[in-house]
């Protein structure tokens, strides 16, 4: 029996060129011929991608994919047999689906080993594929599939359901409940369009024979007919030297990120990129083009960075953190808190840090694991995040500023073993099913443990510098918070750089008006204090807080980001006897105005007032003093924001923004700041395609691209210019909206402006956009007037509407979001 | 260099021969209406039909290159009147040239042959599409260019040409904004490419120094215009002022237009005979973004314009002014 191709007219609609379609007859290991309904996009090159959808889906499944990969690659996606248009075969056991996959690479006309791309139980089938005829591949991207159901956890419950008794047929082949049920699976972003074209092959029972068949065929116990071929090729996997990707949509219910982590664990050359915001369908709702195009990309590339030995920091030097929290003065302050009261000393420091370490051990903690340190700030967490350092337990960290949402997002991202914290936080982790299946431990469990005096009289091993550390998380100011990996190592370098940095010794004691930086006091062997402030609003330190925190240390430095050194200006008076003992104020986390430090020096006349510039991925990598900054203004204006020189120990290279060119630009040429130093983080979590782009290799080694445009001055300094993507490529080269937005806001009336650049890269053009309540194009009067305020910079149109603004990075434009509104608004398809 | 002009009766071939003469070169004009252009002498004006080969041979005869400008435009007429003037007209230069041995010549298009009624944004010169139905001229012209592009001769698609004396868009923008009956298709804020007159001239030169056997625009087709997009409404309210009427337009839905035009271009040839306020081609042309690459022109041609959007208002202001 033979099946009907869809019509050109069918295929246009649902976006596809009707010249991709083809029926095949393909001669097949069962003796027969089956005609194949398949899309073939030919490529310019040599290099073929096969791809398998799953079930209950068809080719369809691709067309993004079909629309969006380099159009050097072949594209061939089959119908499988009994699926989409294809002929009708009623249940096809699995080790016949992985035979016609051979088969039909056989009768079409491929060159050389293919890329297979899989979704759903297509993925089985590529794995078979890669198992049984590996001479047929050249590597898998794989997503939301899975060969086996991961140890500790049942068969997804859908596919149970849809495969029980009474339930199978009535749901799989007598209603459409299974078809049209998958784009609906929660978490997908499928539009209608797209779901009723997966749909149309579908229509009437007699053509979901084999989705039914196809779900029958899923083992779920040993009896199962197919369950020893499947068996054998998951057995078979960690043989496999071909290069596997994952791509992960991590909202769907059926293969979650569980199966994703099982398949990590299977292949020999694997990279795993989670996708917090899609389901199921992934390879529909996102566009993993580039993935694969990136994947087959870094095949080829002899040094791409995935195939390097990531950077993992200095090995020694790590027991240098037992020995300084327990040396010094034992009676002298180890942490004092002000918004409790508490005061530690270091004797005290010490057994609390050496008791939870056993304690944590005791519940199961091993070293390697992760663990979710959601302990607010104040003794107890640092205590905590020592205590698993200790027995070289990873602390996953996240900052309460990502809010409860991004912090959940955050903690499920990194997939923890064991969540610490107090009772509420722990029952909140639980309902939010941040860590389903982490072990919890309450504080109370640590509080309670018996008390062990000394780090000395704990008998359990300590981790060497390359053992990973840390998970941190970015701000996540585009999209979700990305996790950074971090190993002891890196860290000590990072703790020896800033104390290198800042003349830091045993004399010195500091308050850390922003949590991150407060872990790092026992380290650097120095009392540190926490103000009596919401860590999650930095805007709440005042100057009378900030004081007290300083009198209770006897306080030398003073950490502190920009947002709360500007509320603790607002609310001083005078300098305090205590604020003028401190002789480092150090603040970070966003440009911080000049006018903040100059204020800042009266409140702490011998203070120094330093602002280094880094990011989570690689700290520090510059910093300039107030002193050599009034230098640099009285010099003349700059392009951008001095940001001092580069921290010893750290290289920096500008590059040119359009990418490719690895030779560092001439001194005062803009381009991407790229860095490297021995306390960069190893790279990013789960984010296989992230750490590609972010990681370049440069001269055989990696480097950190940091995103932001600037230039090296003739003296040294580094100028940051905003960030790459936020540039726009005109036709005379990449232009940074910042200096258009600062002379457009010159113009009378303007109180805020943003330039983005709308259509191809390298022929954008500049359009203005003037914060205003309407939503339509400036009138004649104001185009001219900012028009005239950016000459020479040509504006194709000024617009009058709302800035999108990133609520994280308040008063932050989303110029990204912006651009893409422009272009739909000057498209003219829509107001 | 003699170069030969044909449609030398419309605004831009005008002034494409007389910049010609401007620079030195000699020029011998060919178009169906008696003419008198200043800077052209009056024996080099050849009153004549693209249509008639021997008239086209006749004038072609000793010169050193040809510039094919003539055209039926508009939406009035039969297929055989497009295809007479545009396909075999074409034809019958593209003959003389290869029977008198003239290698440099220069076709004009029109970014019509590769309409979609897509929005474009920084593209290049599409491939020119045939097999349309209903629109003469688009089809005509596309059929025209691709047998010039065979044949190795270098087409030119000026965008939206306009400028003092220019009957097409500003005549009809400023007669309407006189009459108060100005339409402006859709919301008016698609980026809209243009070409001042200028510019399309000097375009059309450089072509036809550029082009020689060989040369890298041989057989090609580059998209002229200002490379300075502005939206639908600051072009139209541009010209407006410059006429010095007031822009105050109603807005046409773009489905509304878009509709209006393709009756109009299906009932308006049988009922008038002169050009109708709205076709569906100018509906999708000033409702939805076009612009383009300009690098091509740039590399091949070695052409920039030399007259900006600002420049272009103030001359046609000017000229307003005089008439």
């Amino acid at each position: 029996m033979t099946s009907a191709a869809p019509t050109a007219l069918d295929l246009e609609a649902y976006g596809l060129d009707p010249s991709w379609s083809h029926l095949v007859d393909v001669p097949s290991h069962d003796g027969g011929t089956h005609r194949w309904h398949l899309l073939d996009r030919p490529g310019t090159g040599p290099t073929t991608v096969l791809c398998l959808h799953g079930n209950p889906t068809w080719s369809y499944l691709w067309s993004r994919l079909l629309r969006e990969l380099d159009p050097a690659l072949r594209v061939i996606a089959p119908d499988h047999l009994g699926m989409g248009w294809s002929e009708q075969v009623g249940t096809r056991p699995y080790r016949d689906r992985v035979a016609d996959v051979r088969d039909l690479l056989a009768a079409l006309d491929v060159d050389g080993p293919v890329w297979i791309v899989a979704q759903d139980w297509g993925g089985a089938m590529a794995m078979g594929v890669a198992v049984h005829h590996p001479e047929l591949v050249a590597g898998l991207v794989l997503s939301n599939t899975g060969i086996a159901v991961p140890a500790g956890r049942s068969a997804p419950w859908l596919i149970r359901l849809a495969a029980a008794n009474g339930v199978h047929r009535l749901a799989t082949r007598t209603t459409p409940a299974f078809v049209w049920g998958t784009p609906w699976l929660p978490g997908a972003h499928v539009a209608r369009r797209e779901r009723r074209a997966l749909a149309a092959p579908y229509r009437g029972a007699s053509r979901r024979d084999s989705i039914a068949g196809f779900v029958a065929d899923v083992p779920f116990d040993d009896r199962h007919s197919s369950a020893a071929d499947i068996a054998a090729v998951a057995a078979a996997l960690p043989d496999l030297t071909i290069p596997v990707r994952l791509v992960w949509g991590s909202k769907d219910p059926v293969f979650n990120d569980d199966f994703a982590e099982d398949l990590r664990g299977r292949f020999a050359d694997v990279a795993l990129h989670r996708i917090a915001a899609t389901g199921h369908l992934t390879v529909l709702e996102a566009s993993i083009a580039p993935f694969v195009e990136d994947a087959i990309a870094e095949a080829s590339a002899p040094t791409a960075a995935s195939r390097l030995a990531e950077p993992l920091g200095p090995s020694d030097g790590i027991d240098e953190i037992w020995s300084r929290i327990a040396g010094g003065n034992p009676l002298a302050i180890a942490v004092s808190d002000a918004a409790s009261g508490d005061v530690v000393s270091r004797r005290e420091f010490e057994s609390r840090v050496a008791t939870y370490a056993v304690a944590l051990a005791s519940q199961g903690v091993q070293s390697g694991d992760r663990v979710a340190v959601l302990v607010p700030p104040g003794v107890d967490l640092i205590a905590v995040v020592y205590a698993c350092w200790r027995i070289g337990a990873v602390t996953v960290v996240a900052d309460r500023g990502l809010g409860l949402r991004g912090l959940g997002a955050a903690v499920r991202s990194a997939r923890v073993g064991h969540v610490v914290g107090p009772a509420k936080a722990i029952a909140a982790a639980r309902t939010l099913r941040w860590a389903p299946r982490a072990t919890a431990i309450s504080l109370s469990t640590l509080h309670g443990a018996p008390v062990v005096a000394a780090l000395g009289d704990v008998a359990l091993p300590s981790p060497a510098g390359h053992d990973p550390a840390a998970v941190v998380f970015t701000s996540g100011a585009t999209g979700p918070a990305k996790g950074v990996r971090y190993t002891f190592g890196q860290l000590c370098a990072q703790r020896d750089a800033v104390q290198a940095m800042y003349d830091i010794t045993h004399d010195d004691r500091f308050v850390a008006a922003f949590a991150p930086f407060a872990v790092f006091g026992p380290a650097l062997g120095i009392a540190t204090g926490f103000a009596d402030m919401d860590v999650t609003s930095p805007s709440t330190l005042t100057a009378s807080a900030l004081d007290d925190a300083c009198r209770r240390i006897d306080a030398t430095m003073v950490f502190a980001s920009p947002a709360a050194l500007a509320n603790v200006l607002a609310t001083a008076s005078s300098p305090t006897p205590a604020l003028a003992k401190v002789r480092l104020v150090m603040s970070a986390g966003a440009p911080v105005p000049i006018d903040t430090l100059r204020r800042m020096s009266v409140l702490c006349p011998s203070a120094a007032l330093h602002t280094p510039y880094g990011m989570t991925e690689v700290l520090p990598v510059a910093d300039v003093s107030l002193a050599e900054r009034e230098a640099i203004a009285a010099d003349g204006a700059g392009r951008g924001v001095c940001v001092g020189t580069k921290v010893p120990g750290c290289e920096v290279r500008v590059l040119d923004v359009t990418g490719g060119g690895v030779e560092p630009l001439p001194a005062g040429v803009t381009g991407e700041v790229v860095v490297r130093t021995p306390w960069m983080s190893s790279g990013y979590d789960r984010l296989w395609r992230t750490q590609q782009t972010a990681r370049p290799v440069i001269d055989g080694v990696v480097w950190h691209r940091t995103g932001d445009v600037g230039h090296l001055d003739i003296n040294g300094n580094l100028w940051i210019e905003g960030r790459v993507v936020h540039l726009i490529h005109a036709l005379t080269g990449a232009v940074s909206p910042v200096p258009i937005e600062v002379a457009a806001e010159t113009v009378p009336g303007v109180r805020r402006a943003a330039a983005v650049g709308v259509g191809p890269i390298g022929l954008q053009q500049v359009v203005v956009v003037v914060e205003d309540g309407h939503d339509a194009q400036a009138s004649r009067e104001l185009a001219a007037a900012v028009r005239a305020a950016v000459t020479p910079q040509v504006v194709a149109a000024v617009w009058c509407g709302p800035l999108p603004v990133d609520i994280r990075h308040n008063a932050k434009i989303d110029r990204t979001a912006l651009a893409a509104t422009m272009e739909r608004r000057l498209s003219g398809r829509s107001r | 260099m003699k170069v030969f002009v044909t449609g030398a009766g419309s605004l831009l071939m005008g002034q494409v021969a007389q910049a010609l003469v401007a620079r030195g070169d000699e020029v011998v004009c060919l178009q169906r209406r008696p003419l008198d252009l200043p800077a052209v002498p009056a024996e080099a004006m050849v009153q004549g039909d693209v249509r008639d080969m021997a008239a086209v041979m006749a004038a072609a005869r000793g010169c050193d290159a040809i510039i094919h400008g003539a055209a039926r435009v508009g939406v009035v007429g039969s297929w055989d009147d497009f295809r007479s003037v545009n396909v075999d007209g074409t034809a019958n230069v593209v003959h003389a040239a290869q029977a008198l041995g003239i290698e440099r010549v220069v076709h004009v298009s029109t970014p019509s042959v590769a309409h979609s009624g897509h929005s474009l944004v920084g593209e290049g010169a599409t491939p020119a599409v045939t097999g349309r139905s209903g629109a003469f001229y688009a089809e005509s012209k596309a059929i025209a260019e691709i047998a010039s592009l065979d044949a190795g001769i270098v087409a030119i698609r000026p965008h939206l040409v306009w400028g003092p004396g220019d009957t097409q868009l500003v005549g009809r923008i400023v007669e309407r904004a006189r009459a108060g009956r100005l339409a402006m298709v859709g919301s008016g804020n698609a980026l809209i490419d243009s070409t001042y007159v200028d510019n399309a001239v000097s375009a059309l030169l450089a072509a036809v120094d550029a082009i020689r056997p060989g040369a890298a625009c041989a057989g090609q087709a580059y998209v002229i215009a200002n490379g300075e997009p502005r939206t639908v409404r600051e072009l139209m309210e541009g010209i407006c002022r410059a006429a010095g009427v007031p822009f105050e337009p109603r807005r046409v839905p773009m489905g509304v237009a878009k509709g209006l035009g393709a009756v109009v271009e299906a009932v308006w040839p049988h009922v008038r005979d002169d050009e109708p306020p709205i076709t569906r081609f100018v509906a999708e042309q000033l409702g939805t973004a076009h612009w383009f690459d300009p690098r091509p022109a740039q590399r091949d041609l070695g052409w920039t314009p030399h007259v900006t959007l600002d420049e272009g208002f103030e001359r046609l202001a000017a000229w307003f002014a005089r008439t």
